[in-house]
Order: C-alpha cells, then sequence, then structure tokens
C-alpha cells in the first residue's frame, strides 16, 4: 500500500462521515454521495501521487465530490430545472476555497447524526444496517467490513448496494427523525451500534472468539453518538457498557487464543482507564436524574464486575437486583438466565436452577448453546454430574464458535 | 492504538502565542477539542500551568531526591500540554496530530501509548498485579 493511499484511508475514517452527509444533504440521495465521494477518493489517489498531498485534504476532497456533483448536474440541467437549481444551489455552496476551509474545522454537524440515523432506518434489514453504518458512518471499506465479519466481499457488497436501493425505493428523507418516532429510531441505532460491538467482544462464528478491531469500532461509533447526543441517557449508557465489557479484553483470552471465562480472568490484566471512562459516562448517566434505562442497567452489571477484586467478593446480591430491574424494564431471556447465573453466586445454585428450568420449558432459547451450559454448570455444583455432561455436551453441539465449543467440551470432559 | 499528543513550546512559540488574542486560541483550541470528540478519538486531554509556585521538579542524582522549583531550563523542554487519542492506525493519529492549531515554532511529539501486550512476558510479575490491584482500590475510592 501506498503512503498516499495509508493517509487516505485515514483521511477517509476522519472526514469520510461528514463529505458523504454534507453531500447527502445537498444531493437528497445517500447513495449518490457516496458515489460522487468514493470519485473524489479515486480521483485524489491519482493527483496527489503525482503532485502531493494538498494542505487541507479533506477540504480537496469534499470540493473535487462537489464539482463532479455539479458538472453531472450541468450535463442533466439542460434537459431539467430542478437539477439546475440543485447545481447552482450546490455551487454557492463550494464558492472559494476560504468557505471549504471553514467548513472543515466545523465539529461534525447535524448531517452526521442524519446519515446515522439514516444507515439505521427500519426500512433496512439489521444485517444491512450494520454493513451501512460501518461503511457510511465508520468510514470503513467494504474489503475491512468483509474481513471483520468473515463473511465475502460480494456478500457485504451487496448488502450495502441493497440497502442504499431500498432506502432511495422508500424515499427515506435526509433527516433526522420526529420527536414522535425519535425513542424508536434511537433505540434502533443503540441497537446496530451494540450489535457491532457484541459481534467484536465475543463472536457467534469462526475461529476466533473476539474481534477487538470491530468493538473498537462500535465503541468509536459509541463516542460519536455520545458527542452528538449528549443529553441522551442512554446514549452515555451505552457507552458505559460497551467500555466496561472492552476493559476485560487483554484478560479474556490465552495467548493462543483459548477464551478464559469471567471466574478465571486475571483482573490485572483489565483496563483500568477504560474502567474509570465506563463509570464517568455511566455518572453521566445519572446525572440526569431520570433512571437507568436498560444499556445504563447493564453497564451498572459491568460495573459491579469491574470494580470487584475478584469472583468471591463480587456485590452478587447487587447484580441480582439490577437483573431484576433490567429484567422488567426489558424483558428478554438471555437477562433471566444472566440473574439465575448471578442467583446461583448470591444464594446457591438450587434456587438458580429453578429459574433456569422454567426458562428452559417457556422455549424461549431452543437452539442456543447458553441455556445448557449453564445449567449444566449448576447441576455439577449441585453434584448432578451425569446430567451436568449431558447438557454441556450438549451445549458444545449448539456452540456456533469454536473457540467457545472447546471450552464445553473441555468443561464437560473434566467433570 | 493509543497515542500521546505532547505539547512542547519554544521561544518562537512563547512569542507568537502572545501576540494572538487569548480568546482565540480558546476558540481554536476548543473547535479542535470538539473535533476530536465528535470524531470519537478523545480519550482524555487537559493543559499543563505555567505557574512555578505550583510546579516543581523532582531529581534524583544523589541518594536523598531532591525537589526544586521548576521546571525553568530550555523552554523547547516545557511540556504544556496533552491529549490521549485512540484510532485504528499511525497514519490516522498523523492526521490529527497535524490538525492541532499550533502557532508556529510549537511541536508536537507524539508517542504509542503501550498497553498489556507490550508486556506480555512480564504478564505474572507480581509487581504488575499489585500495581493493578492498587489502582482497582484507587478507582473504588
Amino acid at each position: 500500500m501506498t503512503s498516499v493511499r495509508r493517509t487516505l484511508d485515514a483521511l477517509w475514517r476522519i472526514e469520510g462521515a461528514r463529505i458523504v452527509a454534507t453531500l447527502a444533504r445537498v444531493t437528497g440521495d445517500v447513495d449518490l454521495a457516496e458515489d460522487l465521494a468514493q470519485e473524489a477518493v479515486a480521483d485524489a489517489l491519482i493527483q496527489w501521487e503525482a503532485s502531493g498531498i494538498p494542505d487541507n485534504p479533506g477540504a480537496w476532497l469534499t470540493a473535487v465530490a462537489k464539482r463532479t456533483a455539479i458538472d453531472g448536474w450541468r450535463r442533466r440541467a439542460r434537459l431539467d430545472d430542478r437539477y439546475r437549481t440543485m447545481a447552482r444551489d450546490l455551487e454557492t455552496d463550494a464558492a472559494g476555497g476560504e468557505a471549504i476551509t471553514v467548513d472543515v474545522w466545523q465539529p461534525i454537524s447535524d448531517d452526521v447524526l442524519r446519515l446515522v440515523f439514516i444507515a439505521c432506518h427500519p426500512v433496512v434489514g439489521r444485517e444491512a444496517q450494520v454493513a451501512l453504518t460501518l461503511r457510511v458512518v465508520g468510514g470503513l471499506s467494504t474489503e475491512e467490513i468483509a474481513r471483520m465479519f468473515l463473511l465475502p466481499v460480494a456478500t457485504i457488497q451487496q448488502r450495502i448496494v441493497r440497502a442504499k436501493k431500498t432506502l432511495g425505493a422508500a424515499h427515506v428523507p435526509f433527516d433526522v427523525p420526529d420527536p414522535a418516532e425519535w425513542p424508536a429510531r434511537l433505540s434502533g441505532v443503540l441497537g446496530v451500534i451494540y450489535l457491532i460491538f457484541t459481534e467484536g467482544y465475543a463472536a457467534t462464528s469462526g475461529e476466533k472468539w473476539m474481534r477487538p478491531d470491530l468493538a473498537n469500532e462500535a465503541l468509536r461509533l459509541g463516542r460519536i453518538l455520545s458527542a452528538q447526543l449528549p443529553r441522551e441517557p442512554e446514549v452515555h449508557g451505552l457507552l458505559a457498557l460497551m467500555e466496561f465489557q472492552a476493559s476485560r479484553f487483554a484478560a479474556r483470552t490465552t495467548a493462543d487464543g483459548t477464551p478464559i471465562l469471567l471466574a478465571d480472568q486475571d483482573r490485572a490484566r483489565w483496563d483500568r482507564s477504560q474502567i474509570a471512562r465506563g463509570t464517568a459516562a455511566l455518572a453521566r448517566v445519572d446525572g440526569f436524574g431520570r433512571g437507568r434505562g436498560p444499556y445504563a442497567l447493564q453497564a451498572a452489571i459491568a460495573q459491579c464486575h469491574a470494580l470487584a477484586p475478584d469472583v468471591e467478593t463480587t456485590d452478587w446480591h447487587r447484580i441480582v437486583l439490577l437483573y431484576e430491574a433490567l429484567g422488567r424494564i426489558a424483558p428478554n431471556p438471555i437477562v433471566d438466565l444472566n440473574r439465575a447465573v448471578a442467583v446461583s453466586m448470591a444464594t446457591g445454585p438450587a434456587s438458580a436452577l429453578l429459574i433456569v428450568d422454567r426458562l428452559a420449558s417457556d422455549g424461549a432459547l431452543r437452539g442456543s448453546h447458553l441455556l445448557p451450559s449453564i445449567r449444566g454448570e449448576l447441576l455439577s455444583r449441585l453434584g448432578r454430574i451425569e446430567e451436568a455432561r449431558a447438557e454441556l455436551s450438549t451445549a458444545a453441539s449448539l456452540a456456533a464458535n469454536s473457540r467457545q465449543r472447546d471450552v464445553l467440551l473441555a468443561k464437560a470432559a473434566g467433570l | 492504538m493509543k497515542y500521546m499528543l505532547i505539547m512542547r513550546s519554544t521561544d518562537e512559540a512563547t512569542a507568537a502565542f502572545k501576540a494572538i488574542p487569548f480568546g482565540e486560541v480558546i476558540e481554536q483550541m476548543g473547535a479542535y477539542n470538539e473535533a476530536l470528540l465528535n470524531a470519537g478519538v478523545m480519550l482524555a486531554g487537559d493543559g499543563l500551568a505555567d505557574s512555578m509556585t505550583d510546579n516543581f521538579v523532582v531529581e534524583f542524582t544523589t541518594e536523598t531526591p531532591i525537589v526544586t522549583d521548576g521546571p525553568y531550563g530550555e523552554t523547547h523542554e516545557l511540556f504544556s500540554g496533552f491529549w490521549i487519542i485512540e484510532t485504528a492506525t499511525k497514519e490516522e493519529a498523523i492526521q490529527w496530530a497535524s490538525r492541532c492549531p499550533l502557532v508556529p515554532g510549537s511541536k508536537l511529539e507524539v508517542r504509542r501509548v503501550t498497553d498489556m501486550s507490550d508486556f506480555a512476558e512480564f504478564a505474572d510479575s507480581d509487581i504488575l498485579k499489585k500495581e493493578a490491584a492498587w489502582r482497582a482500590e484507587h478507582e473504588k475510592a
């Protein structure tokens, strides 16, 4: 990779979202905006190799993309009055190098926030929302996204292309949601970011259990959003949750990539500055005095672990309470399963097994390795070894991640 | 990767700095910090006071460390502020560092911040474990 290419990649991470967002505002079309921006990047690669990197490369890219848009519209303007007006607006917008320089130094504009909401728009499927967000907001290339998700480039490409077509077909306006839609749409955005994080934190498939690069992208998106929406408690709650969970990265696997469970982790390896940032974000949530939402509650649980010297001295009673609160405002079988684990630590495996058995009879977690793996754990603590071994083997056969499967098989064999 | 951007001054920079209204400096730095925050890359950052009544230097040249007022010495050695940013690549860190609104003559020294992986071979060291335990205690307080 040439140094110009590396610089361009870095620039794109910094400026890409703003450039696409600016163009999308004027053109009203995210797809076209991205094409124009990519064309400018391709031009830059050729021109900068020949004549060096300009002093203000971000402004250069925006100006070239706008110029391309204007040229395109000029050609079409002869046919259509509407294009003529747009071209004129763009031209005024792009006039004068001075104005563009100032433009670069404007903190991320509302346009980027609009872009976030567009990328996570409900007319687009969840997988496509993830790909589109990483691409247009995160500034990642299709190749990078494919590598992070261990999927073929063509698959990601297709998801992005289809998503853009869907947005166009649905005439989704380039705007932030109305107040009436706001809570649901914001929760959708947070869901996409957290999904990116969890896929990096505990990969559902593949050889590697963690993909810190993906988790770091989610953290960056979370920080961007918290800077854009400082008055939204759950944005800070999500950020706090991700900071706490990511603080354990260095301790979560052995040198060869085998997962290490929470109880066995060397807590000296947890990232203390990251825990401090999580604590600060959670304090911001509480500062609003509006209570804790689902993300903030999960963050508070993660904080209990982060601050405990070891498993024995962890405040499990508090964790049980936090899970109960979480289960009431956001009912979810996984939350109940986690509550069962906390109960087993706070009051013993027998009462926890009751919760797990109720979940098993509900059938909500059928097909997931989580329920049998926890049930196996509880049975083994109760001395019901045969049943425990059977549950752990079932769990291993259901685990999609090979590292996870190995851990479960080892556990079953060790009983 | 985390990087520390260390702001250093020179005589030229100090002179240039005095020629600009302070409000303007604050405004430009504010915009820079906001851009870092908005991009989700800034983890920490602060300026360092140049009041010699608050600052001091501890020198370890003799058996008992000597505490003196300071730092005086060459202006170009003075460390006047810092940021810690997290970026995906070195190039991205270079881009951010180059955008810092510093007056002519200033210098930014950029250093990668070490993490656990830099000390992998010492992972079992008792001292490191104790230090981490102390940090954990400290944060709870």
